[in-house]
């Protein structure tokens, strides 16, 4: 009996030490990488490089990007992952914030350093752009021709009366591409400006997606008819079969997807084969694949396999706004924040307020009236209105509300964002209230 | 000599309840705690405050929310009963053919695959889908089913009635029957026998499932994420916690907010059934008298039947259109069919398939054996505290599973399992794990109510003649409770066959997912749509022949043990 037992914890301590000397990381032979991407734009790459480097089996973890920075996070302690691959720089910026980025310098020569205005790598070396992406208007081709609506061109056009309950788009807080959007229009046409043509493009919204592929796959089913989306969800769609088409308005951002070795990574010659090939010419040519469909960072390519697109290194996507990289960074919640307070919570009643307005400005339009046209301004004011000036969402002191910690002792922070996040709300509701009663006041008026 | 048996029997009780409790520490308290402490500290200073929670009921947002959610819940119990109380009635009240296949669809609209199954609602009851555009092209006319607090009402009536059908069928067939006979005797008859008799005696059946549908509706996101409604408490949690760079504690105040009021509606159903006794001594009779229906009931019953079914179905039928269709946008039907998507699927989905069984099936089988524990302790002893185990069990529906998950990476990544040496957090079986945390709730209603009806005289007869606290629990109390035990291994199976959103943050190696992460990387893409819907239908078809089977099994338990009591009965005679 005891003979046994001790054989049996012998066997068990013999195992036990079998499994702790086998050596973990004694050769190269895999690729561990954390990635948002579909399995269509994955598996090309994982395959060619497979192929390339025989011997090597690459992982692609697939997480949402906010589950893979978690992932990143919580697990750096004792990292085994070695690359971080998504498009939404922030991401990236939040990594690097908290030192779980590798700095990287890439071999591959003969990438630009900017794309339109947005610096295409890192300014720090952490983070390089692989492919750049548009953000434009897309439609279903059923739907518009169902309920006879034409075909938008420019951003302004959201907000016409046509296409109220037609649109639908996801939130910066939810997706950092379309954060980039709505920071864009806001740097293009000024902070006010921006503001009322989104709160306006917001109160024809059918819905606020919780995540940006909500978009795409909501004009695929024709839940709604107009989607504002990042460029390779409308070609990638098309290219499957919807009775969809995508196009790029004049103003719009470039964003480029990026690419990092995590720090401490288990197969950093690996990661860094991996970045060079995605990089090279033969990496970059596999972006054209109908079901990827992004845009590479290599200008060559444009003037041969990829002729068909759009090239933003010769202004082909006019990305007229100058975009200030620090202005975004320094007010990114707020954006966030102020976006979800004002249209994102409060939808219903944006497009109570939004409708009464179509109404009178229609009514006003048939039958004339001075009073009534006042009135109708006033009501567009009021749902335009933002709680903070421009500089007030600059000032780092405010900011700071926002951010999880401060950066220096002496910083000094007054609030805290849920009380300040009410103090929007009320006057939101308030205003859009207001601006109902308003209109509807006008509409009676053109009676 | 009797008081030595009560000692040991308290000592064993003890040592049960502490293992419970240990499990239920290490692999959900902790790990949740050290998430939600945000909720506890100063944004700027890192101090300890309650600060956050004066904001919670400051803000009107939050306040509007947390009544939305209250309202959807109680609604969705209505609506839920009146269609569950029919299905549950009619297949254990009747001689029916096909009972069985009935209780099976029935279970079969808790299995929606995340994303897809969205996906499939709205291309039938979307703005424009296919009933709106029919309706349209008709009458000229459209119905917002899926639009607002309404629509989030009726999608999750549809989605968990099941949880009352399940209970509360286990319930009614465990009544005895000489409380029926006694009734007529007295001369009731009818709906009166139901009102007065039946129905009161499956109470702790329908409470289960009602407080089960209540719990989960309350805290659930799926739902008004799919509808796009923001304004109800799990979203904004769930809307705060996941957006990158935003500090904010208000996600996780919300979240301690939808534990605790969780809790609070527990113990108030608690004390709604408490005092009463359910409990019937005889159990040989096999439950409720059943009757053959007149032809015309017949098809009177069916019809009624049909129709619930193809009401509660009518998303998987929207699953099986959307997996065999090629493209289908704004149209009442798919362009053309296909069994392309099916072919994708077949050469990638087997590995997906083995962990969904294994890992939903472990899983389910630890909640009933962790659930029967707690029951008893809480029912069947006296310990000090007992009552917490219940509502620490209950309180994970109330997490939310990106919580769990985070919780899990936190705690367990530095923590190598002796003899793999890979990180528990990254090992497959803390998916297991995770499941079956967030499945607890639904295995221990099930397990408690199928507790309440065993009467204790039971138990004290087999302790007369004999028999130890352990041999009477397994030999007398089990066998009693099996369609209970039955019932919740059914819920905690199905519902986490499909579980995403604790997976995708544990999954560390694309051979360790289940079918759930399968259709999430396939719904990512516009091609991927038809493949993930594949996905969808098999794992509904896999967790309904699971369902099938089990309640094969306990029909035949039954059958025999009824076989088994009538051959005493004469054997006596």
């Amino acid at each position: 009996m005891q003979a046994k037992l001790l054989r049996a914890v012998g066997l068990a301590a013999v195992l036990g030490l079998v499994m702790l000397a086998t050596p973990a990381r004694a050769m190269e032979d895999k690729l561990v990488v954390v990635t948002s991407f579909p399995k269509d734009l994955t598996n090309v790459f994982k395959e060619a490089f497979e192929k390339k480097y025989p011997g090597v089996k690459v992982e692609m973890l697939k997480k949402k990007t906010t589950a893979g920075v978690k992932y990143i996070q919580e697990t750096a302690s004792n990292n085994t992952s070695d690359i971080f691959w998504a498009s939404a720089p922030d991401a990236f910026e939040v990594l690097k914030g908290d030192g779980l980025l590798a700095k990287y310098d890439v071999k591959q020569q003969g990438i630009p350093a900017k794309i339109g205005a947005f610096p295409l790598n890192d300014p720090d070396g952490y983070y390089k752009g692989f492919a750049a992406s548009g953000y434009g208007i897309m439609w279903n081709t059923r739907y518009l021709k169902a309920k006879k609506l034409p075909v938008p061109q420019e951003w302004e056009e959201l907000a016409r009366p046509v296409y109220f309950g037609h649109v639908g788009m996801s939130a910066p807080s939810r997706s950092g591409t379309t954060h980039l959007t709505v920071e864009t229009v806001l740097q293009g046409l000024g902070w006010e400006k921006g503001w009322a043509l989104w709160k306006a493009i917001g109160g024809n919204l059918k819905t606020v997606t919780e995540r940006s592929f909500g978009v795409p796959s909501g004009v695929n089913s024709g839940d709604f008819g107009i989607g504002i989306v990042i460029d390779f969800f409308g070609f990638s769609s098309k290219a499957t079969g919807y009775p969809v088409d995508f196009r790029y308005p004049s103003t719009t951002a470039l964003v480029p997807a990026n690419i990092a070795i995590v720090k401490n990574a288990p197969h950093p010659k690996n990661a860094a084969a991996f970045i060079e090939f995605l990089l090279s010419p033969e990496g970059q040519e596999l972006l054209l694949d109908p079901k990827i469909q992004r845009l590479p960072v290599r200008p060559e390519l444009y003037e041969s396999k990829a002729k068909h697109l759009p090239n933003p290194f010769k202004g082909e996507i006019a990305a007229k706004v100058a975009f200030d990289v620090k202005k975004s960074k320094a007010r990114y919640n707020v954006v966030n924040s102020l976006f979800d307070v004002m249209i994102t919570y409060r939808l219903n009643d944006l497009k109570a307020a939004t409708k009464a307005i179509h109404d009178a400005a229609a009514a006003l339009k048939a039958k004339p009236n001075a009073e009534g046209e006042k009135l109708l301004a006033e009501a567009r004011a009021l749902v335009a209105a933002v709680p903070i000036d421009e500089a007030r969402s600059l000032d780092p002191a405010f900011a700071g509300v926002f951010k999880k910690k401060r950066k220096k002792a002496t910083d000094k922070i007054t609030g805290r964002q849920a009380e300040i996040e009410q103090q929007w709300d009320e006057m939101v509701r308030a205003n859009y209230a207001k601006a109902k009663e308003l209109a509807e006041k006008a509409a009676a008026m053109a009676r | 000599m009797m008081l030595a048996a009560q000692g040991r029997m308290q000592w064993g009780a003890a040592a049960t309840g502490l293992s419970v409790l240990l499990v239920l520490l290490v692999f959900f308290v902790v790990p949740v705690a050290k998430v939600f402490y945000v909720a506890f500290l100063d944004a700027q200073t890192g101090e300890l405050t309650l600060v956050n929670f004066l904001d919670f009921f400051r803000t009107s947002l939050f306040r509007e929310s947390f009544f939305n959610s209250l309202y959807v819940a109680l609604m969705s119990v209505v609506v839920a009963t009146i269609i569950a109380v029919p299905l549950a009635y009619f297949t254990t009240r009747f001689n029916f053919t096909g009972a069985a296949l009935i209780h099976t669809l029935g279970v079969i609209p808790l299995i929606m695959p995340p994303f897809v199954g969205a996906v499939a609602m709205q291309m039938l009851f979307g703005a424009n889908g296919s009933i709106n555009l029919l309706l349209d092209e008709w009458f000229g006319f459209t119905i917002p089913f899926m639009e607002g607090l309404n629509g989030v009402i009726l999608v999750e009536s549809i989605h968990y009635f099941p949880f009352i059908l399940i209970n509360l069928s286990a319930s009614l067939s465990n009544i005895d029957r000489a409380m029926e006979e006694a009734a007529q005797n007295l001369g009731a008859h009818g709906f009166r026998l139901f009102r007065r008799v039946v129905f009161p005696l499956a109470m702790p059946g329908f409470a289960a499932g009602a407080a089960l549908v209540f719990l989960k509706v309350f805290d659930d996101l799926g739902t008004p994420l799919l509808l796009n409604v923001n304004n109800m408490l799990a979203p904004q949690a769930y809307l705060r916690i996941s957006s990158i760079g935003i500090a904010d504690p208000m996600g996780y105040v919300i979240s301690v907010i939808l534990v605790v009021f969780s809790l609070f509606s527990l113990w108030v159903s608690f004390l709604a059934t408490r005092g009463r006794d359910y409990a019937s001594v005889q159990k040989g009779g096999g439950g409720l008298m059943k009757r053959d229906l007149r032809t015309w009931e017949k098809v009177g019953a069916w019809a009624v039947i049909v129709l619930i079914l193809i009401v509660v179905l009518s998303p998987h039928i929207g699953l099986l259109l959307l997996s065999f269709g090629t493209i289908w946008s704004f149209s009442v039907l798919p362009d053309a069919f296909t069994v392309k998507h099916y072919q994708e699927v077949f050469t990638t989905a087997w590995p997906y398939i083995a962990n969904t069984l294994l890992y939903a099936g472990l899983a389910a089988l630890l909640d009933v054996i962790l659930a029967t524990a707690i029951a008893y302790v809480v029912w069947r002893t006296n310990l000090p505290g007992r009552q917490v185990l219940d509502y620490l069990g209950t309180a994970a529906v109330a997490v939310p599973g990106v919580v769990l998950g985070i919780g899990y990476l936190r705690m367990f990544h530095d923590f190598n399992v002796p003899l793999v040496n890979e990180p528990l957090a990254s090992w497959w079986v803390i998916i297991v794990v995770a499941l079956m945390i967030r499945r607890l709730p639904y295995a221990l209603r099930a397990c408690t109510a199928a507790l309440q009806q065993v009467s204790v005289a039971l138990e004290e007869a087999a302790q007369n003649l004999g028999a130890g606290r352990f041999s009477t629990v397994r030999r007398i109390v089990v066998p009693l409770m099996a369609g209970g035990i039955a019932a919740g291994f059914v819920t905690a199976f199905a519902t986490a066959a499909v579980e995403l959103s604790a997976v995708l943050i544990l999954v560390s190696k694309e051979s360790d997912a289940p079918l759930a992460y399968g259709i999430y990387v396939y719904m990512q893409t516009a091609a991927g749509r038809g493949p993930g819907a594949a996905l969808g239908v098999l794992a509904v078809i896999i967790v309904g022949v699971a369902t099938y089977l089990s309640h094969r099994f306990v029909e035949r338990t039954r059958a025999e043990r009824e076989a088994a009591g009538r051959q005493a009965a004469t054997g006596a005679a």
